[in-house]
């Protein structure tokens, strides 16, 4: 049969969703709300404000879509040849029974009843059904091709979430609800492949068989086909009108999906806050306000995407009848037999159906792609500076000097303004204060999770800004105020520093920290399944594992930032002899309220709102008699009533 | 399951499902009616030439059409109404269950998997009904209505209809029957792909201290493989079933035409009814082609059903009794009867033969090495869990008698891993007492010895709060948990290691603060520093969740040799000094 130009998968899109904006109308793309122009670069600190700026960028998700679905050129062609096989011979069917009735037709014209060339009729249909079973077969291994091409287009955007993840600053992650990332890869991926999977290979095969159905018409009866692809355009405005207004229902949707999964997964977070304070009543109340949110906008999605249905079917009908009437008086004219206009009746009903079929994908996929623009606008994010060049170390000897740094979470709000320190190789630096004066700031400057805003902090004399952050971290090791464990082994969680160690060394190590101690009563011992939340260790241990974490990574730079806050005092005076060891060789920072924990440091520095208001020895100081004094006096006078 | 599940969530919409069945009825009997139209243009009006027959005939085709399409677009507003309404039903219906359940629970399944059921599963079922109502429901009217006209046309051929249903039914149910596993398996990869990339969002600081970025990407792609290779499996599947849905349909059409040219050529059939009986059976196979749309659907939904009925199956191990006691018998006293908790499966219990009894205005501390159950009572107290052995009373009432509505709201806890909601501080504030005035904040800001550090947080109250508090120091974010607690003037307060993150000078500006707001409520405290709990009433020495002490300060250190070396471990700064 006739091949013609075939439309190239790029440009499928192109008559879906968004066909040719109309020009002249309307100044191109108006954002939805309207968000208050947020200007060039980072829009208003570019989280939190999320929502807002959606509906922006739907035509390019769709490109980008389509884009990242191209990665699998010689898949995708493969698909597109199968399709256009199997749909030409889809086409080609009906034509062949057309052939086939008109053998019925011409046998009782000329013969009667007897007069039926069923052996014709017999090789006609068995060519018909030789034809329908190598389509299907076509079709399977397209559909199949497909989901090949679809999922691993899936795998990699979620590897490209998770690589994103890794490079993304932690002052946006710190003001991202969780649940709403989590809802982009899990939520909106799967709608994504989901849509894609229902839809693609629908929507080629409707539109191949759309044109091939064209085709097989202005062959039939070029008159009759005018009538039929009038018909085209006036669908093409239906969609357009119908899926401009599901689009931004489907965007509300998938946004209170997100909206919903972040409540969710905070409440489920602070389960034992939410019912020892008795709040469950108000919580499940503004889970029912962002429910019915959902609900309404799934509703729209739903209703006015199941619409467009319906209104293709009346086309579809109304087309019908114009054909049969043109028909009609064709056949009476003599000009047309009849088994042509059974056949191009035939066509013109396979006409309407894929169309038909095409409007309702177009809106399927248009949840698609409004997931996709969530997942997009992640991965758009603004990234930390991007990585130094690895250069070659020498071995690092731990000088570390804060040169006039200056730092702040918020703008407004200046925290560490021209604060300067020397760490000498070896040096044990305590760092005392009270809350909120920024010692743990510090910390995180030091090991890079902010950029600086002004100043240097440099390592053995080079600026760590310009070493790669990898080279940097993995020189320190560190005990964070808030502790962590992943879900893994007890002994996984100890060598999670040092992915190499030997089971040695774990148990070294954690015999050093007291985590054997506790460890040994459980019957897996150090393969005890835990995780950060399921509780199956206490605050204490969890602090102690971690503290063999940081042990075992064995750095060249310690941090401890209120490493034993939660361990108890006996445990604590031990472990204090453990890390007095591991610190001598290493310049340390150690953070801790309990000053007895600090007296013997080479340094200590005393921070006030974000300065260094003292620093010395301990005996210095104390004689100075200022803040540190007064700190140390208060631990005093407690320890003295104690006994009193 | 997924039976259960709808008749239990589909029930409040019957009334919209009896008018949506109404509908697709009405508008299956149009489509019905259609093809029967079509042959009678073609019969009476093409062959025959007659344009005005065409016209009137076209005329009919087109009302028909329209009702049709009016019937649909109503079918298509019911069914949504009805589908997405049975969505939120049950969305609603799983947090609520969840939110009761203690922790116990929350730790069966993970919060993360709670997190998945909610959001997507309910999302699978959801899809299916709404695919169902506004589709699926009208093919079975279809194919019944398709059959009854087909044999009207010609019941000769009828017995091809008895053939190709049960064929394709039977292939489309074995394609299905495999599935079914599949997704089950699909539905726990989302669930995993959810449960690391969550840990990878939390631990974020930990993970790149630690430079292992890599090992997670590693992680990831474990479980992002998993996901991968399950749904290609399931997509390959599902690939089977329209190709042989078409296939059917189209050998279906080959064998009417030629079983059909037989019983012309014998004079049984007309060749008009030949195209009506094709077109019937065409929508017959069709209306199975939609139901098709649905079996694609349906396994996820069942899968996803059973998952989804788990959650609401479980009952919550911290029961309501049915006639709870909704007052107590003494204003907030706290006693605890030889109890003892264990783990499920743990060889030794956590905590053992604790009694003890604390009044209004009376402090008890607890301390002890870690690990040594101390949390565990804080949380017995709370019934975030409930006692193995013995019995808790608060205000004179078994706990588990006690409406814990009641109970609840007569405790004030401030747990050791203090928890901020994102949003602001007066939010979180706010939390235990919802209608607290500008004034009872700050107050309780004040006795936290937090009253500075918000004042100047950019906003005060109203300044912004991120998920878990991450945006406010350790210290800061321990003291807005107190003030918390504070904000509710409770009768019980449970101070569990609350003063950890506090300098020395702070905490003890705290606990000054706190004498005069806490005279008449029962207190319990955690602590770890002599020094915060050496004026206590009495003290709980506890060592692997035995009692080893039990009296005040003074007398500990007379009987108590663990109290003592506990002392001692601290004093060994002041001796220094
Ligand atoms: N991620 C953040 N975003 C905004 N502000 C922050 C953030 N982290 C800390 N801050 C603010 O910066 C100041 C210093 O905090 P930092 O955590 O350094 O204190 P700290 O000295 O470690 O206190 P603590 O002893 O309580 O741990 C505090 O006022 C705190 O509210
Ligand atoms: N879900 C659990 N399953 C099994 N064991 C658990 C679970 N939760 C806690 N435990 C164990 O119970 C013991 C007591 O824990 P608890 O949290 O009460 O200790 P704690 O006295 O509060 O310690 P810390 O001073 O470190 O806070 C610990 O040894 C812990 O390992
Ligand atoms: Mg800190
Ligand atoms: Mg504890």
């Amino acid at each position: 049969m006739s091949t013609q130009v075939e439309p190239e998968p790029g440009s499928a899109g192109s008559t879906g969703p968004d066909a040719a904006p109309v020009p002249g109308a309307a100044p191109e793309p108006k954002p939805a709300g309207g968000p208050p122009s947020a200007g060039p670069g980072i829009g208003r600190m570019g989280a939190l404000g999320m929502p807002v700026e959606a509906a922006r960028d739907i035509r390019s998700s769709t490109r980008r879509l389509l884009q990242r679905l191209r990665g699998d050129r010689v898949g995708l062609l493969a698909v597109v040849l199968l399709a256009l096989a199997s749909v030409s011979m889809t086409v080609l069917g009906p034509w062949l029974l057309g052939r086939a009735t008109d053998v019925v037709f011409r046998g009782l014209r000329e013969g009667g009843a007897s007069g039926i060339d069923f052996a014709a009729l017999r090789r006609v249909l068995l060519a018909v059904l030789a034809l329908y079973l190598a389509a299907s077969t076509l079709q399977y291994l397209q559909s199949y091709l497909l989901a090949g091409i679809v999922q691993r287009t899936m795998y990699r955007l979620r590897a490209d979430v998770e690589a994103k993840l890794n490079r993304l600053p932690l002052r946006y992650v710190d003001r991202q609800p969780r649940g709403d990332l989590l809802s982009r890869v899990s939520n909106d991926i799967d709608n994504i492949s989901q849509s894609l999977q229902q839809t693609l290979s629908q929507l080629l095969t409707s539109l191949l068989s759309l044109i091939g159905t064209i085709v097989m018409m202005v062959v039939i009866s070029p008159l009759l086909a005018m009538v039929a692809i009038i018909s085209i355009p006036i669908s093409l405005w239906m969609m357009r009108t119908v899926t401009r207004r599901s689009k931004v229902r489907f965007i509300q949707q998938w946004g209170h999906t997100g909206r919903l999964n972040s409540l969710v997964e905070e409440s489920f977070t602070g389960h034992a806050i939410v019912k020892a304070f008795g709040r469950q009543r108000e919580v499940e109340e503004r889970f029912r306000r962002t429910n019915e949110e959902l609900y309404r906008a799934s509703f729209g999605a739903q209703l006015i995407s199941g619409i467009i249905q319906p209104l293709m079917m009346l086309l579809g009908n109304l087309n019908f009848v114009v054909i049969a009437v043109v028909g009609g008086i064709r056949v009476a004219a003599g000009s047309l037999s009849l088994g042509d206009v059974q056949a191009f009746i035939q066509y013109s009903r396979q006409f309407s159906q894929p169309l038909t079929h095409v409007a309702s994908m177009a809106n399927v996929l248009q949840s698609g792609i409004a997931s996709a623009e969530r997942v997009f606008e992640l991965l758009d994010a603004e990234e930390q500076s991007p990585e130094a060049d690895p250069v070659t170390a020498p071995a690092p000897r731990g000088r570390v000097e804060f040169d006039h740094v200056s730092f702040s979470y918020d703008a407004s709000r200046p925290l560490i303004d021209d604060l300067s320190l020397v760490a000498e190789p070896g040096q044990t630096v305590a760092i005392v204060g009270p809350t909120g004066a920024g010692k743990t700031t510090l910390v995180n400057l030091l090991m890079r999770f902010y950029e600086l805003d002004g100043g240097r902090i440099t390592l053995d004399g080079r600026d760590i800004a310009e070493l790669p952050r990898a080279e940097l971290r993995s020189q320190m090791g560190m005990v964070l105020q808030d502790t962590w464990l992943f879900g893994g082994t007890i002994g996984e969680n100890i060598a999670y520093g040092n992915p190499g160690a030997t089971d040695e060394q774990v148990r070294e190590a954690a015999t050093a920290t007291f985590v054997d101690r506790f460890v040994h009563s459980l019957p897996a011992g150090y393969d005890t399944p835990i995780d950060d939340e399921d509780g199956v260790v206490s605050a204490g241990e969890k602090q102690l594992l971690t503290i063999a974490r940081a042990f075992l990574a064995n750095p060249s730079i310690l941090i401890l930032d209120e490493a034993t806050s939660s361990v108890d005092t006996r445990t604590e005076v031990l472990i204090q002899r453990a890390m007095a060891a591991l610190r001598s060789s290493r310049t340390s920072f150690v953070i801790a309220h309990r000053l007895s924990t600090i007296r013997d440091a080479d340094v200590i520095l005393v921070m006030d709102a974000g300065r260094i208001v003292e620093q010395g020895h301990h005996e210095d100081l104390l004689a100075a008699g200022g803040a540190y004094a007064t700190l140390y006096n208060a631990q005093f006078a407690a320890a003295a009533a104690e006994v009193a | 399951m997924l039976i259960r599940l709808l008749r239990q969530h589909l029930g409040r919409y019957r009334r919209l499902l009896v008018v949506l069945l109404a509908l697709q009825l009405v508008q299956s009997v149009a489509s019905l009616y259609l093809p029967t139209l079509n042959a009678d243009i073609i019969d009476r009006g093409v062959v025959t030439g007659e344009t005005s027959t065409i016209w009137r005939l076209g005329g009919v085709m087109l009302l028909v059409t329209l009702v049709q399409v009016g019937f649909s677009i109503g079918a298509v507003y019911v069914g949504s109404r009805a589908a997405m309404g049975f969505g939120r039903d049950v969305r609603s219906a799983l947090f609520h269950r969840v939110t009761a359940f203690s922790a116990r629970e929350v730790a069966l399944f993970g919060a993360p998997s709670l997190i998945t059921r909610i959001t997507n599963d309910v999302q699978q079922v959801q899809l299916l009904v709404a695919m169902t109502c506004t589709m699926a429901i009208a093919a079975p009217i279809t194919v019944v209505g398709g059959v009854v006209m087909a044999l009207r046309q010609d019941a000769g051929l009828s017995w091809l209809l008895a053939v190709s249903l049960p064929v394709l039914a039977g292939s489309l149910g074995l394609v299905v029957s495999r599935m079914l596993p599949k997704f089950r398996l699909m539905q726990e990869r989302i669930d995993n792909i959810n449960r690391v990339l969550r840990e990878q969002i939390t631990g974020m600081r930990v993970v790149r201290a630690f430079v292992r970025e890599p090992q997670e990407v590693a992680r990831f792609d474990a479980v992002n493989q998993d996901l991968t290779r399950t749904s290609l499996s399931a997509g390959r599947l599902m690939a089977f079933m329209f190709p042989i849905v078409l296939l059917v349909i189209n050998a279906s059409s080959v064998a009417v035409i030629w079983f059909g040219a037989g019983r012309i050529s014998r004079g049984e059939m007309t060749v008009g009814s030949l195209v009506a009986f094709l077109s019937y059976f065409t929508l017959i196979l069709i209306a199975v082609m939609m139901g098709t749309f649905v079996a694609i659907m349906a396994p996820r939904a069942a899968v996803c059903a059973e998952r989804i009925q788990q959650v609401l199956d479980t009952p919550t191990s911290v029961l309501v009794p049915h006639e709870p006691v909704a007052a107590l018998r003494e204003r907030g006293s706290v006693e605890l009867r030889d109890v003892g908790f264990g783990y499920p499966g743990a060889e030794s219990p956590v905590l053992a033969g604790i009694t003890l009894r604390s009044l209004p205005g009376q402090t008890t501390a607890i301390i002890g090495s870690t690990g040594s159950g101390k949390t565990t009572l804080v949380n017995l107290v709370a019934r975030l869990v409930d006692a193995t052995t013995g019995a808790v009373l608060v205000g004179g009432v078994d706990v588990r008698e006690l409406d814990p509505e009641v109970l609840w709201q007569r405790i004030g806890l401030v747990p050791q891993k203090p928890y901020l909601f994102s949003g602001t501080v007066a939010t979180n504030l706010r939390y235990g007492k919802p209608d607290a005035t500008d004034e009872e904040l700050w107050a309780a800001l004040e006795v936290a010895q937090a009253r500075d550090f918000v004042a100047a947080m950019p906003g005060g109250l109203d300044a912004e709060v991120a998920q878990g508090g991450s945006n406010v120091s350790g210290g800061q974010r321990q003291r807005l948990a107190i003030a918390r607690a504070l904000v509710r003037r409770p009768e019980v307060y449970l101070f569990d290691d609350s003063f950890s993150a506090l300098d020395l000078a702070t905490d003890a500006r705290l606990r000054a603060a706190l004498a005069p707001h806490t005279r008449d409520a029962t207190v319990l405290v955690v602590a770890q520093r002599v020094s915060t709990i050496a004026g206590a009433d009495q003290i709980l020495v506890l060592e692997d969740g035995v009692p080893v002490g039990l009296g005040s300060h003074e007398d500990l250190l007379v009987t108590c040799p663990t109290y003592v070396e506990i002392v001692d471990s601290q004093a060994s700064t002041r001796e220094a000094a």
